[in-house]
């Protein structure tokens, strides 16, 4: 044998080649690597282009931005009516509810921002947070938008609609669908019989039913079960509805969480003695929730854009109050429809992609690089 | 034929990582090491199935206060399930285990005492990948023994030095090496004062490199005379602390001798062909 090769320098790092960093390399990578590839972008920037260009017209350049009635938006090549957004809007944001008690609504806009904190994870005082959200703020919304007492007028739920209906069921649903949620996921797995057999048959009841089919059943059905003379609001059916709804798919979600749990973290927390709420509420929990972030937020998403269903038993939420105002003659023109659809598109876009946005930013905080 | 495998095995490093590691203690140490009188685990008579499959078979065991145990045997041989049921990871159909004077029922309440008291290492660490190496190690005393967060800090923080990786305390358990892990396993444990450490298989998953560390840890608690059970295939570990040696196969002890006689002069075949297969 010859002499043995032995190193005798390491090394060093280096940094890539310029081609395959930054901008340019990214470009060069994805968009231009081959001729075919870059025909494909091409074709690709031009049906963008195609696409987007008479959007922009008709939202921006041909928009009208002012005027008092129908006439502004007459014509052969206007765009959005912007200006009849603008004179609604008050409809749009909070349905018939009276004009002199509007401030309740805004105020009650204004205190759904406690829970900002509660959602950024370096905050202190959690637990005195989500205890606020969870306890105070639905009985500070209920006697501030309802009212009926400290000397506020009733406002009965007929008369509430647009966004204050939306973000009403939609809060209620996401609070209230999370915590059952955790707590149908986690019976679905327990080792006693009877919880684990209600939580089964609660899960697969709701979830085998279409949402319409239980906002029907809560006020067409479920008021003939009723004695007489009792009578349940209609908004407050629909929210119970709609949270246990959503309760039982966030059951299903938590539970794809705790099963990709490791058996050691359980035995490890066992382990060290602590009992079982301590062992899911410390260990399993935060970990299985990680996990499943896209899966809740996808929930919460689903649920926000359902609420629009309600307008079958006759509330009017955003999109339902928008389509109600279509009947209105004083800003009957060809493009009231497509600029109302218009709005509450990019209102409900703004919400959805807020929460889209926000689950992304959660993953990135809590990931804690195990990847094992 | 039997000089010769005796031979074999009086010289029979089992890795040489574990050589190095015993050098400090020597057997003379070893045997100056205090046990009590006092019975800290009993189990009599226990039997376990997994459905029909027979996995504990009459298993009879006392471990007095300072006893330092190692349980070897081939896999599926039912040595992990016997620790396990120590701390009622595992739970038994028949006989009697009492520990610390507690007899392990379904009494969730008695279960939880003696899961305080007894430790556990296990071969996968199974630290909480969403907490700090400190969160890992402060979580049990606070939430279970109800102690200052501050206070159980401070002793985290001296066992972590024991365990030599106070620097990480703030990593995540993702961020350090199998070897560093399965330390602040060992701290997290002894966090919560132990009277009792069960080690299942606390090296196995280990790369070469890093079992060293790992028992060097175990040694010193040894030598501070903690009492020990550890299932583990390290023999030159078992040469020079345990003071006996537990042989395991098909769900029953079948041999247990303090580890000299017990690798020198193995009595049973199962024992001799076992022990010619590991040590070579």
């Amino acid at each position: 044998m010859s002499e043995a090769y032995v190193r005798k320098e390491f090394v060093p790092p280096e940094p890539p080649p310029v081609t395959s960093r930054g901008i340019i390399g990214w470009a060069r990578e994805n968009l231009f690597s081959n001729w075919w590839n870059t025909l494909l972008t091409f074709l690709g920037a031009y049906i963008l282009y195609l696409m987007i260009a008479p959007l922009v017209r008709f939202a921006l350049i041909d928009a009208v931005w002012t005027g008092s009635d129908r006439s502004a938006c007459l014509g052969p090549e206007v765009g959005a009516c912007w200006a009849m957004v603008k004179a609604k809007l008050g409809q749009y944001i909070y349905g018939r509810y009276p004009e002199a008690e509007r401030w309740r609504v805004n105020l009650f806009f204004l205190s759904l921002l406690t829970m900002v904190p509660m959602l950024i994870p370096s905050v202190p005082g959690k637990k005195w947070n989500v205890l606020f959200v969870l306890v105070g703020l639905p009985l500070l919304s209920y006697f501030l938008l309802y009212g009926g007492a400290f000397g506020l007028e009733k406002v009965e739920t007929s008369l509430w609609g647009g966004l204050l209906v939306t973000l009403v069921i939609a809060v209620t649903g996401i609070l209230a669908s999370l915590p059952l949620g955790v707590l149908l996921a986690l019976g679905r797995r327990s080792a006693m019989p009877v919880v684990r057999t209600f939580s089964i048959a609660f899960i697969e009841f709701w979830r085998g039913v279409p949402l319409i089919t239980v906002l029907f059943m809560s006020s067409v059905v479920f008021p003939l079960f009723l004695p007489e003379g009792v009578t349940f609001d209609k908004l407050l059916r629909a929210l119970v509805g709609v949270a246990i709804f959503s309760a039982a798919y966030m059951a299903e979600v938590v539970r794809g969480g705790l099963q990709a749990i490791p058996k050691g973290q359980y035995e490890g927390a066992m382990a060290l003695g602590l009992g079982y709420w301590q062992m899911m509420g410390l260990i399993i929990l935060p970990q299985a929730l990680k996990h499943v972030i896209p899966g809740i937020v996808n929930s919460f998403i689903a649920l926000f854009k359902d609420t629009t269903l309600v307008l079958i038993i006759g509330l009017f939420d955003l999109l339902g109050i928008i389509q109600l105002s279509f009947t209105d003659p004083k800003w009957s023109t060809p493009v009231q429809a497509a600029t109302g659809y218009l709005f509450a598109a990019i209102i409900f876009w703004m919400f959805c992609f807020g929460m889209s946005r926000y689950s992304m930013f959660m993953e990135k905080t809590l990931d804690t690089g195990h990847k094992r | 034929m039997n000089e010769s495998s005796e031979h074999q095995v009086a010289n029979a490093p089992a890795s040489e990582a574990t050589n190095e590691a015993m050098s400090e203690p020597t057997g003379k140490q070893r045997r100056d090491l205090a046990i009590s009188d006092e019975t800290v685990i009993e189990i009599i008579d226990m039997n376990k199935w997994y459905g029909e499959f027979h996995v504990l078979r009459d298993i009879n065991l006392e471990v007095k206060r300072g006893e330092r145990i190692v349980i070897c045997g081939p896999s599926g041989s039912g040595k992990s399930t016997l620790i396990r049921c120590i701390n009622r990871l595992e739970e038994h159909q028949k006989g009697r285990v009492i520990v610390d004077g507690i007899e392990l029922t379904n009494d969730i309440k008695k279960i939880d005492e003696v899961r305080r008291e007894v430790g556990m290492v296990f071969q996968h660490f199974n630290l909480f990948p969403h907490l700090t190496v400190l969160e890992n190690c402060t979580l049990a005393p606070i939430w279970v023994r109800k102690m200052p967060r501050a206070e159980a800090e401070e002793i985290a923080m001296h066992y972590l030095e024991r365990v030599k990786i106070p620097e990480q305390a703030g990593k995540y358990p993702g961020q350090l090496s199998g070897g560093q892990q399965q330390r602040v396993a060992i701290a997290r444990s002894l966090c919560m004062n132990p009277r009792i450490m069960l080690f299942d298989e606390p090296t196995s998953a280990l790369d070469p490199e890093m079992i060293k560390e790992v028992l060097e840890v175990m040694v010193d608690l040894a030598v501070e005379g903690m009492t020990m059970l550890v299932v583990t295939h390290e023999m030159g570990f078992a040469r020079q602390v345990a003071n006996r040696v537990i042989f395991m196969d098909e769900g029953q002890i079948v041999e247990q001798n303090d580890p000299e006689t017990f690798f020198t002069n193995p009595q049973h075949d199962r024992t001799k062909l076992f022990l010619s297969q590991i040590l070579h």
